[in-house]
């Protein structure tokens, strides 16, 4: 990997986000608006429950988490997109540039962008609903490093996806976070789920970080089992998301999809 | 005499179609090649390949230094929403252009970009978006420099100053070309070789002063539409 072709489509990213609104804004105003929306729901839910359960770090605490995992994974992927749509793989691919600078910017573009939503998130989440990180102790960093990890491994598994089966697949991709949440337990425990979809839970890594949020917000401590599980399978997904990545772009090497690809002649 | 680029045997099949079959070239330093055929002769294909954005089905491509090859498509435009100079910037860094600032300024004023510099490619005309894909094609001062169809969107005034920059970077710099383009006053005025291709084999090699005239054809293009509509006849 080359840092300075990796900064390059870091810069590339930077200048479109620059010079446009419309690809700014979307960072803070979607997770304002789910951490407001949420934030208002715990903050009911904990004036009329009598359990001394806290909802907003049950609740707003998920939502926070999913929200990052999701930006991480859009992050890659609108990355990936701009690039479709202003039809530049030819000029970036018919130059030194490998698949592993472009992957790297890809994922450097995403850290960026996806910080920026977190803090936002963060902010919010502190200053209006009380929401404390400290509330889940230093598991805070792993959760989040889990949830990154995976958010580029499904980033990195979309671009693969619509590589392979041209720009009007993007389609596919979008609803791909709303289809793991309800496996993912994001907000209620994995056993409230049947046991086929328990099944799923075990091999997607939020589940463990959402078993163990909850059990951190009850004060009992989730064990080093959960986290490392979730982590491990983290690395799984991202070494799968890139040997799926390099494949689809030998695939899209061998066959011409790559010097057909400006002209949105694949399917 | 060194070559920059060496073709042989090159091969490209899509199932049963062979799109490129077995063809073999070389283009030499101060040497303009023009890749002439029909649409679907195979032109693209080979210059895909070359690139290496397509891998053959067989043969082997030598280029004498890849870091020094650049390329410009009449159908790989710049991406529209960064402006002229942010282009540059970006693929200055991919293809490891040294004193970047001094080079922009020399590609710019070379170019005729200079005031365009902080004007998205998206909102230059055709011709300039033109010029941006070849200031882009120049950014790592290229040894060998594939153009397909570089001028197909110019006006005829805009496209002789860029064949002259072309002819320019051969004479002065020593630099190869391979060169296609459906144009065939301006491949006679350009190019010092030409291959026709059709069916993805070579036709015909020669000079483009003197082909026609050795298969009996008056001009270039009386040439190229025999290649084109009866190339059993040649």
């Amino acid at each position: 990997m080359n840092p300075k072709r990796l900064y390059a489509v870091v810069l590339r990213q930077f200048y479109l986000m620059r010079g446009s609104l419309s690809r700014v804004l979307p960072l803070f105003a979607w997770v304002t608006v789910d951490i407001a929306l949420w934030g208002f729901l715990t903050r009911y839910l904990n004036s009329v429950a009598d359990s001394g359960f806290s909802f907003v770090t049950t609740l707003l605490g998920a939502v926070l988490l999913w929200d990052f995992f999701m930006r991480v994974m859009q992050g890659v992927t609108m990355a990936f997109f701009e690039d479709v749509w202003s039809r530049n793989f030819l000029n970036f691919f018919a130059s030194p540039l490998t698949i592993w600078d472009y992957l790297g910017g890809l994922v450097a573009s995403s850290i960026a962008t996806s910080s920026i939503g977190l803090a936002a998130m963060l902010l919010l989440a502190g200053l209006a609903f009380g929401l404390s990180f400290a509330a889940y102790g230093v598991m805070f960093v792993p959760f989040l490093l889990i949830l990154f990890i995976f958010g580029i491994a499904l980033g990195v598994m979309a671009t693969a996806l619509v590589l392979r089966l041209g720009p009007a697949s993007e389609w596919f991709v979008w609803p791909i976070p709303a289809l793991i949440a309800p496996f993912a337990g994001v907000f209620y425990p994995v056993a409230v789920l049947p046991r086929w979809m328990q099944l799923f839970a075990r091999v997607l890594p939020p589940a463990y970080v959402f078993e163990s949020m909850r059990t951190i917000v009850l004060h009992r401590s989730p064990g080093a089992w959960p986290v490392l599980a979730g982590a491990g399978l983290a690395v799984l997904y991202l070494a799968a998301g890139c040997w799926i990545f390099a494949r689809t772009y030998r695939y899209a090497v061998r066959t011409g999809l790559i010097a057909r690809y400006s002209a949105e002649s694949v399917s | 005499m060194e070559k920059m680029l060496e073709v042989r045997d090159l091969r490209k099949t899509f199932g049963a179609v062979a799109a490129v079959d077995g063809i073999s070239f070389e283009v030499s330093p101060g040497e303009i090649v023009g890749l002439l055929g029909p649409n679907g002769a195979g032109k693209t294909t080979t210059i895909s390949m070359i690139l290496g954005i397509l891998e053959p089905s067989g043969g082997e491509i030598l280029i004498e230094d890849r870091g020094h090859m650049n390329f410009a498509a009449v159908y790989a435009p710049l991406p529209g929403n960064l402006t002229v100079a942010e282009n540059l910037r970006v693929f200055g860094l991919i293809y490891g252009v040294e004193n970047f600032r001094e080079r922009l300024e020399e590609l710019l004023k070379q170019f005729d970009l200079a005031k365009y510099r902080n004007t998205k490619a998206g909102l230059l005309s055709s011709g300039e978006q033109t010029r941006l894909c070849l200031a882009k094609a120049m950014l790592n001062k290229p040894q060998l420099l594939l153009l397909d169809e570089p001028t197909a969107s110019l006006d005829p005034s805009i496209a002789r100053e860029i064949r002259a920059e072309i002819k320019d970077f051969t004479v002065r710099g020593r630099g190869a070309v391979l060169w296609t383009s459906h144009n065939m006053h301006e491949v006679e005025e350009v190019c010092d070789r030409v291959l026709f291709l059709s069916h993805g084999k070579i036709l015909l090699e020669g000079d483009p002063k003197v082909l026609p005239q050795r298969h009996g054809k008056k001009t270039l293009e009386d040439l190229f539409v025999a290649v084109a509509r009866e190339p059993l006849s040649l």
